[in-house]
């Protein structure tokens, strides 16, 4: 079927980018713009003594200045927090700090002046006393007796405790086992970078009493339904929030931000537009963080390298305050991917929900995925070199079979479909493993440390079934819609509530659509980001667009339906006797490929409207709302080859394969490039990314120079195939791709570093595996 | 106070008045309007706003709008040609160079002088040149093959 599914199709949008007409929001300039800046505290705990803003009120083109007791007193709402398990303990998130501070960066008044430069200007002249306290970033130490305390709320600094799986087997498995591997691990804190800065636009409109707040947001109709329940109090529909091009997300941009309160509250009381757009260095302290779990795991396993049982303990790190998904990151998003690809008869996982002293933690691309993968891979190699195993022949004995979907895991989920054992089949033909083991082999033979790193990974995402993610906790359901608009003259809009920011949804849906409708892709427009335009939705993050486009599909299918029925009409033929010939865009009568109707003219049949069926509507438009069945679940297999500098401790990767089962694909070069992302991101966790703090909260990393970003010259070009097993509930058989290449490829160059470093006696370093992290190590090992 | 400088930008000379601590940034994209050089950083670290002035590639986040007074600038907005798109930006489009298109002004205006002024450059001499410019989405591989085929059509590559 089909002229574009599957197919190479350039992008649509592309050519606003690469002539600098993309539509962020800081290029967004209303009449009589005003500029916001927010003071922001330099301590992690402090109570506010006071805070003196009259200089900066008196500036010469100041517009006004409030401080977060003024936003208290004006009745906004806090933060909400959308995923709370049974017994959560949830102290109120302000957008701006009232009397106590609970993390660096946290605002403490904002400015409002005539232009950005006194706006920033003004911030100088705001005097604040603190009373400053002793903080705590760490989330062991946090539960510690004596440590000091984030919130009276949440004794011993703990929110919540979710423990999923069988804690008796997987002790008695312990008990029982041959071998087992005990490991405690740190999965660092990241801090996201999208690289367009987070950025608000708010104007009031007293005339009609509506707002429009431009967001840089993946989910706007989300921050609506927050902004009009929770926080601004402002009715649905008098509110209007549009998230046009957004420069990344990663995840960073699904919460709820005090910003999106702070500067729809100014504009309407000033009866002015005000803007606000973030330096980066505000960035680095206000966007939520990634990661952050110190985790104790175990595998048993018998002497052949046989699973017995997996055993995790987790302590999250959640920050100052609960951001909106944030308990749901380290737990039903992680836990329950513990099973991996494997048979693993007995599985344990845990999470203690800790608050400490630093910026909120939240999703970031993969989001708990890639923590659960990282456990387990690390655990299996560590395994598979202590019964002196190829991590590959120890993976294959343990893979779940491919007659066994659908597949009912030890915690929770039902795995869709897959061939795991032809997946590591083709990443070792692909990547030439044994050909580089008899490489390795020689290479140390002369003293190098080259290590080969094996991964593989899976994702439950298409987020998600609704009953299931609210079974687990979760505020809401995470249906999609999507919606087709049938112009008279054949021209179509397509309304989606999934959101594009970078992904290229409007290439990818309009490549669905018309081959839904066998129509040229030139004729479609892709709409999304903007609550005044499309349907409710729920956004784009957790590898979830496809749960839009299988919207689509089911609109689309309404869609022929009505055409053909029109076109049966007027070819007086029976509507079963009619051919919807998808590539051409033409209806005919079965046997009779003249008898024909081009779906342009009926869709100006729907205009001119008297030659409809009797008791048929005009127009020529449908809408679906569509909520999965199932997670869907790809998987993949990451190889890759590094070599280290015994002198300097550098690691150079030498190659990378990946190979990934997303499903049916509906761009491959889109696809390709969206792993290709994923790898250099989690390769940026593996070796160089670290949100590193002091132990009194300071944010040691706080701007690029600090924070080790993935660069070109330190990356190599990746060998990216595939495998492809459709999933079987989606309507498209795709199954998500956008968090597939950062999950695999974290621990498969961890475990590279880690079998280079192995000849010389060392088990496990934590990420970032820095040059001067591996040079100590080594060092250390006496060799 | 302010000074009054001239400066010449996409073939157009702009004569305004500006404060001297105004980021030429900030001139080009809030004083003239001029939207498409981004801002990715508080200064130096991402390359979002590489410009050309005067011939080279510069970051105009760490200029001032005084240092451009007399001088001649291209902006993204400027690079295509009676409207067909420089080969830079057109083997962005063609290889998938960009995902969500905010570095990619930055680097196409590197990129474009990387290989001007190596018109033979090689891959590594690409990934080193892009030192200076970060990338979140794609993992840079498909810019690096970006610019190897606008080198090509450019008339030189390796
Ligand atoms: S904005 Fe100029 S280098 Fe980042
Ligand atoms: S395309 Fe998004 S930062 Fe480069």
């Amino acid at each position: 079927m089909g002229n574009y599914i599957g197919k190479v199709v350039k992008r649509v949008e592309d050519p606003r980018f690469i002539q600098g007409k993309g539509r962020y929001i800081a290029n967004l300039n209303l009449p009589g713009m005003s500029y916001a800046a927010i003071k922001r505290s330099p301590h992690a705990h402090a109570n506010i003594k006071s805070i003196n803003v009259e200089k900066a009120r008196n500036m010469e083109g100041v517009i006004a200045v409030m401080t977060g007791k003024d936003l208290a007193e004006s009745g906004l709402g806090t933060l909400p927090c959308g995923f709370t398990p049974p017994d959560i303990k949830l102290p109120p998130y302000p957008a701006l700090a009232i009397d106590k501070i609970r993390y660096m960066g946290h605002g403490v008044a904002v400015v409002v002046a005539e232009s950005r430069y006194l706006a920033q200007d003004a911030l100088d002249l705001i005097e604040v006393n603190y009373e400053v306290l002793d903080a705590v970033v760490d989330a062991k130490k946090a539960r510690e007796e004596g440590a000091p305390q984030v919130h009276e709320e949440t004794p011993n600094n703990t929110s919540f405790y979710w423990p999923i799986g069988d804690k008796e087997a997987v002790e008695k498995a312990i008990s029982e086992a041959d071998h087992v591997v005990d490991l405690n691990l740190i999965n660092q804190r990241l801090v996201p970078n999208a690289m367009e800065p987070r950025a608000v636009v708010a104007q009031w409109d007293d005339f009609s009493g509506e707002m429009t707040v431009w967001t840089t947001t993946q989910n706007p109709h989300v921050i609506r339904v927050l902004m009009s329940a929770f926080t601004l109090f402002i009715p649905e529909n008098k509110l209007r929030v549009i998230s046009p091009d957004v420069g990344g997300g990663f995840g960073s941009k699904i919460f709820h931000y005090p910003e999106e309160i702070i500067i729809p509250w100014l504009s309407k009381a000033l009866n002015r537009s005000v803007k606000w757009v973030s330096l980066r260095s505000e960035s680095f302290v206000t966007d939520a963080h990634g990661r952050d779990h110190v985790t104790n795991c175990k595998l048993a396993l018998k002497s052949d390298g046989t699973f017995t049982g997996l055993y995790v303990s987790i302590h999250a790190n959640m920050g100052g305050y609960l951001s909106l998904f944030a308990p749901m990151v380290p737990s039903a998003l992680c836990l329950t991917l513990l099973n991996g690809i494997y048979t693993i008869p007995a599985i344990y996982g845990e999470t203690y929900g800790v608050m400490t002293h630093t910026v909120p933690v939240d999703a970031y691309r993969g989001a708990g995925r890639p923590e659960a993968s990282y456990m387990v891979e690390r655990l299996i190699n560590i395994a598979a070199q202590e019964l002196n195993m190829d991590p590959l022949e120890i993976r294959r004995k343990n893979l779940i079979q491919p007659d066994a979907f659908p597949f009912q895991t030890q915690v929770a989920l039902v795995y869709d479909s897959g061939n795991y054992p032809g997946l590591l089949d083709k990443a070792e033909e692909v990547s030439g493993y044994q050909a580089m083991r008899a490489a390795q082999k020689q290479a140390r033979g002369e003293g190098k440390l080259v290590g080969i790193g094996v991964s593989t990974c899976i994702e439950a995402c298409g987020v998600a079934p609704s009953k299931a993610v609210i079974s687990l906790g979760a505020g809401v359901g995470l249906w999609e819609s999507g919606s087709i608009r049938v112009h008279p003259t054949g021209m179509i809009s397509v309304f989606t509530g999934n959101h594009s920011h970078g992904q290229g949804h409007e290439t990818t849906f309009a490549q669905v659509v018309a081959d839904e409708l066998g129509v040229p892709i030139e004729n479609i427009e892709v709409i999304h980001g903007d609550t005044g335009r499309s349907s409710m939705g729920l956004g784009t993050y957790g590898s979830r667009s496809n749960v839009g486009m299988a919207a689509l599909s089911k609109t689309a299918e309404k869609i022929r339906e009505k055409v053909i029925k029109i076109a049966a009409h007027q070819l007086e033929a029976s509507v079963e006797d009619m051919v919807y010939d998808q590539e051409k865009g033409e209806i005919h009568v079965k046997g009779s490929p003249d008898k024909k109707k081009a779906f342009g003219e009926i869709a100006f049949a729907c205009l001119t409207a008297h030659e409809l069926p009797d008791g048929m509507e005009p127009g020529l438009e449908e809408t679906s709302f569509y909520d999965p069945e199932n997670f869907v679940f790809p998987n993949s297999a990451h190889i890759c080859l590094v070599e280290i500098d015994r002198n300097t401790g550098e690691v150079e990767i030498k190659k990378y394969t990946a190979i990934d089962d997303v499903g049916k694909v509906i761009n491959p070069m889109i696809v390709e490039g969206q792993i290709q992302g994923g790898i250099a991101q989690g390769v940026g966790q593996a070796l160089w990314e670290h949100g590193a703090y002091d132990d009194q909260g300071q944010l040691l990393a706080g701007s690029m120079m600090d924070y080790a970003m993935p660069k070109a010259g330190k990356l190599v070009d990746y060998q990216v195939d595939r495998t492809e097993t459709p999933s079987p509930h989606n309507p498209l058989g795709v199954k998500g791709v956008g968090e597939m290449g950062t999950i695999a490829s974290t621990v498969s160059m961890a475990n590279a570093v880690m079998d280079a470093l192995s000849p010389l006696g060392i088990k496990h370093l934590d990420m970032p595996l820095t040059a001067e992290k591996i040079w100590n190590a080594i060092q250390n090992s006496g060799s | 106070m302010t000074v009054n400088i001239s400066v010449t930008i996409n073939g157009t000379t702009y004569q305004k008045d500006v404060e001297p601590r105004t980021l030429l940034v900030h001139f080009i994209r809030d004083t003239l309007g001029l939207t498409g050089t981004n801002i990715g950083c508080d200064t130096v670290q991402c390359g979002a706003c590489t410009i050309h002035m005067d011939g080279m590639a510069i970051k105009s986040c760490a200029t001032l709008a005084v240092q451009a007074d007399g001088s001649q600038i291209t902006t993204i907005e400027g690079l295509a040609k009676d409207g067909e798109l420089h080969p830079m930006q057109q083997a962005f489009w063609d290889n998938h160079g960009l995902q969500c298109g905010y570095c990619t002004p930055g680097m196409i205006m590197a990129a474009t002088k990387l290989v001007e002024n190596n018109p033979g450059i090689t891959e590594e001499e690409i990934r080193h040149g892009l030192e200076g410019n970060l990338c979140r989405c794609t993992g840079y591989a498909n810019i690096v093959k970006s610019i190897k085929a606008a080198a090509q059509a450019m008339g030189g590559g390796a």
